[in-house]
């Protein structure tokens, strides 16, 4: 339990506030509780934490996520067990890896043009690289934007 | 000023939802079923053209689903209640009024764009949806609701329009509204139909021009208004914000058929306590509580029962521990030993804004205590998740959970749900 003391306030100093403003205000919460001691310092420094969900994601409706299994792509960072941060909005330009669904699954490789002729890159000397025909049944579904890798698998 | 509106309608949005993560399943059909795999309640354009009607009974295409012919999945309403909220959400970049009409059906007021190309602009909207959620919509224009859900129809319909049509020229209104049958039109239902084809009203357009003290006579001034609406004369404005529900009903299947009390007594008790949940977060609360329990009609050699019982409460409550309460003094007067029950279901009626209750003088029930303990408890059910708190007559059990064995996993919200990319 904390306790709370009434605070003088001198009006006359105050800005008037208008209140279709003050509606739209979210007051942060105060670091420390209000006591009858000395009030901390840094109350008036404080800021909302790092919020990661807004770093990763930059367009919420069109974002979506999926894990990955399989090595294919172990060479540009993308492991197995690792989740995708997959933005359906953005189009896939050369260089930039895609999800896509091929064959009757979803995979994911760097997408590439060369010569006006589309490519799916693997990143892993081990596959070949797929070159993207008329005939194939081959949609982008959407641009991986962040990978999330967990430096030691539990 | 002229109005102008926009009606964006998921195509077969169950199923495209589905599609969306398993893209093999395009060209191929598709059936979502209700709750507890009984019936069919969603059907790809494969699956219709199957011949497969909305509402068969899940038996009926057993075989079919068996042999692959048919994809069938349980409802997800987790999956498709994000998705449709990822469409409102996209539709709402392009013109801050919108009305969310139902799960996968959207008005856009689009009032203040007549001087852009609105055939592009529908097309954009079109396309953004499409590629933001994966989920295929089209959209109807026109200067009022009624034409724009007339627009709508025939944008599905026809393989010209390809799932854009802009009704704006008079030509074009009246033309349309010649092939719409009047059945198809919004707000008439089967009644009225008949009603009107047996005075030789066959198609909107015929609708559309009787005349306006015939239609006041036979159908209200509902009837009038939508007379109006189709004459290009908007009376229909968008709601933006949906008015708190009349009326409020939980009800399931159960997975199982269940003969003991105390096993229905339970799942009737989960609804009521889903009903008053629902009360609290629209702020309301009810006075009248039905609870209604019934056998399977299906099933030719079990007895057939059905029954339903309305209680009064003398305050109006939105509280679980008076709801379930009351909904199991129901339950004991209609329920009947020897019966196998399929399905129970708790409607609140009469509901009225949680600060417009009326005291009762003799109440004893501690109304502060109870509002506090609710409190604490959606609490608890925010931060901890469902049933992790709950009144001990929902029982632990859960015999009656529903049955859903086709289910998708919960790809967009659950994080151990998520799809998996294979890289080999």
């Amino acid at each position: 339990m904390c306790s709370a003391k009434v605070i003088p306030i001198n009006t006359h100093v105050l800005e008037q506030l208008d209140f279709e403003v003050l509606d739209s205000i979210t007051l942060p919460l105060f670091g420390s509780y209000v006591s009858a001691g000395f009030p901390s310092p840094a109350d008036d420094y404080l800021e909302d934490r790092i919020n990661l969900q807004e770093y990763l994601v930059q367009n919420p409706t069109s974002t979506y996520m999926m894990r990955v299994r399989g090595n294919s792509m172990q060479d540009a960072n993308i492991h197995d067990g690792d989740v995708l941060v997959i933005d359906k909005s953005l189009k896939p330009a050369d260089g930039l890896p895609v999800v896509c669904f091929l064959d009757g699954e979803f995979t994911v490789k760097t997408f590439r043009k060369i010569n006006n002729k589309a490519y799916l890159y693997p990143a892993n000397p081990a596959y070949k690289p797929i070159e993207i025909t008329e005939e194939m049944d081959m949609r982008v579904w959407g641009v991986v934007v962040w990978i999330l890798h967990k430096p030691v698998k539990r | 000023m002229t109005s102008l509106y926009a009606l964006c309608d998921c195509n077969n949005f169950y199923a495209s939802c589905e599609r969306v993560f398993d893209p093999s399943l395009n060209g191929k059909p598709v059936v979502v079923l209700s709750n507890n795999d009984g019936c069919v309640i969603a059907r790809s354009n494969e699956a219709k053209a199957l011949g497969i009607q909305m509402g068969d009974p899940f038996f009926q295409i057993r075989n079919l689903v068996e042999h692959k012919q048919v994809h069938a999945f349980s409802s997800n309403y987790v999956l498709y209640g994000d998705m449709s909220d990822r469409v409102m959400q996209t539709l709402s970049q392009f013109t801050p009024h919108v009305e969310v009409y139902s799960i996968d059906e959207c008005f856009l007021d689009l009032g203040d764009f007549y001087d852009i190309d609105l055939f592009s602009y529908a097309w954009t909207i079109k396309r953004t949806v499409t590629q933001w959620t994966g989920i295929p919509v089209s959209l109807g224009v026109a200067p009022t609701k009624a034409l724009a859900k007339v627009a709508n129809k025939l944008a599905k319909k026809s393989s010209k329009a390809n799932g854009v049509l802009v009704l704006t020229e008079p030509y074009h209104i009246k033309k349309a509204l010649e092939a719409t049958k009047v059945e198809d039109v919004w707000g008439i239902g089967g009644q009225y139909a008949k009603f009107l084809k047996k005075h030789n009203i066959h198609t909107a357009l015929d609708f559309a021009n009787a005349s306006e003290n015939w239609v006041k006579k036979h159908m209200t001034v509902v009837g009038v208004r939508l007379l109006k609406e189709l004459r290009g004369e908007s009376c229909l404005e968008l709601e933006e914000v949906t008015p708190a529900k009349k009326g409020i009903c939980t009800s399931r299947s159960f997975g199982s058929k269940l003969t003991s009390f105390k096993d229905v007594e339970e799942a009737t008790a989960s609804y009521a306590a889903k009903c008053a949940k629902k009360l609290r977060s629209q702020k309301s609360c009810a006075r009248l509580v039905t609870v209604f329990i019934q056998t399977n009609p299906f099933s030719e050699h079990d007895k057939q029962y059905y029954s339903s019982k309305t209680i009064c409460m003398p305050v109006a409550t939105n509280s679980d521990i008076e709801l379930i309460h009351y909904a199991t003094m129901a339950l004991k007067a209609i329920f009947k030993p020897h019966y196998y029950y399929k399905k129970s279901g708790v409607i609140v009626t009469e509901i009225i804004p949680e600060n417009q209750i009326q005291f009762d003088l003799l109440d004893t029930v501690d109304r502060q205590k109870h509002n506090s303990l609710m409190k604490v408890m959606d609490g608890l059910t925010d931060r901890f998740g469902k049933s992790k708190v709950q009144v001990a007559a929902q029982g632990l059990s859960k015999s009656w959970l529903l049955k859903s064995d086709y289910k998708s996993p919960c790809y967009t919200t659950k994080l151990e749900e998520i799809q998996i990319v294979y890289n080999q």
